[in-house]
């Protein structure tokens, strides 16, 4: 079965969980910008976590299945369409040999993740498939995907083959049941209230800055990436310049440069950095951000790490669930 | 975040060094990746994969307790010896632009320039901000140069230069304001590598002085 790029969309990458484990030699974790719906998507299909997904933004791919596919979406709602026929979000689905996955506008969030069963097979960098498009290297050929381009899906595992011959055996449109409940996935919206650990030098703001911290909307400005978000719209200021060594910095980290508008960082982020930290984005708000657009708003809520980690650990046992849930419905070869 | 000090200074990276190859020795399950920098260790951990439940505290309060014990007996002397590594660079013309300049700021000529920065034994403090960059500390002060008023958009790649009280090499094409001196013809970092990246930290660096044609031929092998 070959994935055929018709149209590459604005910014269409392969990604996976990333590559921990190298930063001390500056490599950038990058991966999923939404792990969550990453996650899931792969879940639905039957892969493991890790497997490579098609990481959609704003404008989404138009891809043809040469032969029929199981494929699942999931995160944004990027208006797709199947062959003209709107696309269940968080289902898995059959698609019809010749069939195109196309995409419309962003309806909700911006980013949507194309998973296929056996998972995207390009070859690992430093043990991750995920695209790193600053150094270029990783996913297909260290860019982003553009008409012309051919993909193959990896080896299915058993759960993968199972759900693959469960929904052909429903018929060539067939949409499997089961997914995540809608109260375990993010509230994607474009004016969130993200939660936010106080980082490392958090003290260092003055009293009007910490009170504009949670009080203020900040504007995700359109000088945005994998990167980072810059936003814009309130400045913070330090009660006194202060010079800091370089430290590591992680995916959620807020810091403030001298400017005085916050940066949040995101999946590619660098490995250290010399501003202050003055938050730590908690795990579970991180699809959040990541599915905010240039021009969207957001609000700050800070949490308590323990907070933060009961949040993360309450979300864990979803996807726990609902993961064997899958593998519990597919072992005995039903949709 | 294991914070050990709040300057640029070898004991306190050496101490850097011992905690993190304690913590890769132990292999705790839930770490997920370590980032050790000039005066701090980042501890990356999975909060579902922490030894313990929650009627001993949350992930956050288990894990610190594990690492206080582990490392109230964390040794700094039985760290291997460090590896030397010499790195051959071109100094001036095309390939180190601002050589020039760097000697007029100083009142020196160009050959003193390049004698010091040559004679200077360099410590990898940590490698990090973009994929194989050192930071490397031992720069003589006769050389310490201001970054330049309008940086480049495009350094490239095996670029040595001087930024304030630092010197070094560009791994990656990466828009910079350092002073550059010279280039190195080798790959600092390279995706294909199983060590991607020429320089570790707790690395000693010399820079070799070479000449035009050994550049060339070095680049074309």
């Amino acid at each position: 079965m070959t994935l055929r790029i018709i149209t590459g969309g604005l910014q269409t990458t392969v990604q996976d969980l990333g590559r921990p484990g190298r930063q001390r030699s500056g490599i950038p974790v990058c991966g999923a910008m939404d792990p969550f719906a990453h996650r899931v998507a792969n879940m639905l299909v039957g892969n493991d976590d890790d497997a490579a997904t098609l990481e959609a933004s704003l404008l989404g791919p138009g891809i043809t299945f040469d032969e029929p596919a199981v494929i699942a979406l999931a995160g944004g709602d990027l208006s797709a369409t199947i062959s003209g026929n709107d696309v269940a979000p968080w289902h898995a689905l059959t698609v019809p040999q010749g069939a195109m996955l196309r995409f419309g506008e962003a309806r909700v969030g911006c980013r949507a993740y194309i998973a296929v069963a056996g998972g995207i097979d390009v070859a690992p960098v430093f043990g991750s498939r995920s695209t790193y498009l600053r150094a270029q290297f990783g996913g297909l050929e260290g860019r982003a995907l553009r008409s012309g381009d051919v993909l193959n899906p990896g080896i299915p595992s058993p759960t993968a083959e199972r759900i693959t011959a469960a929904l052909r055996a429903s018929g060539t449109t067939a949409v499997g049941r089961w997914t995540v409940a809608n109260s375990a996935r993010p509230a994607y919206n474009d004016d969130p209230i993200v939660r936010v650990i106080p980082g490392a030098h958090h003290e260092l703001l003055d009293d009007t800055s910490r009170e504009r911290l949670v009080s203020s909307t900040f504007r995700v400005s359109s000088n945005s990436d994998r990167m980072g978000y810059r936003l814009s719209g309130v400045e913070l200021s330090l009660r006194q310049p202060t010079e800091l060594l370089s430290e590591a910095v992680a995916f959620g980290t807020i810091q403030l440069p001298p400017g005085g508008e916050p940066i949040v960082l995101m999946a590619d982020h660098q490995t250290t950095g010399g501003y202050p930290r003055i938050g730590e984005v908690a795990t579970v708000d991180l699809p959040l951000i990541a599915q905010l657009k240039p021009g969207d708003r957001l609000r700050f809520r800070l949490v308590s790490v323990e907070k933060a980690q009961q949040a993360y650990l309450a979300q864990e046992r979803d996807l726990s669930m609902a993961r064997a849930a899958i593998r519990l419905r597919y072992s005995r070869g039903t949709t | 975040m294991i914070t050990l000090g709040d300057a640029i200074d070898e004991v306190i990276n050496r101490r850097v060094r011992a905690i993190s190859a304690l913590l890769d020795a132990r292999a705790l399950p839930c770490i997920v990746d370590l980032v050790p920098a000039f005066a701090s260790v980042a501890v990356q951990y999975d909060p579902a994969l922490v030894d313990g439940d929650e009627a001993d505290g949350s992930p956050y309060e288990r894990l610190v307790n594990t690492l206080e014990s582990l490392l109230a007996d964390v040794q700094d002397n039985d760290l291997a010896v460090p590896r030397v590594v010499e790195i051959p660079v071109c100094y001036g013309g095309d390939l180190g632009p601002d050589l020039d300049d760097v000697a007029r700021q100083h009142e020196m000529d160009v050959d003193e320039v390049v004698r010091i920065h040559t004679a200077g034994d360099y410590l990898v403090y940590m490698v990090g901000f973009m994929p194989g960059f050192a930071y490397l500390g031992g720069l003589a002060p006769e050389l310490v140069t201001p970054r330049r008023s309008s940086p480049r958009t495009a350094v490239p790649a095996g670029a040595v230069g001087i930024g304030g009280q630092q010197t070094g090499v560009y791994p990656l094409v990466s828009p910079g304001g350092w002073n550059l001196i010279g280039r190195t013809p080798v790959r600092i970092f390279d995706a294909s590598r199983e060590n991607a990246s020429l320089l570790e930290t707790g690395d000693r660096v010399r820079f070799v002085s070479i000449s035009r044609r050994d550049f060339e031929s070095w680049s074309s092998t």
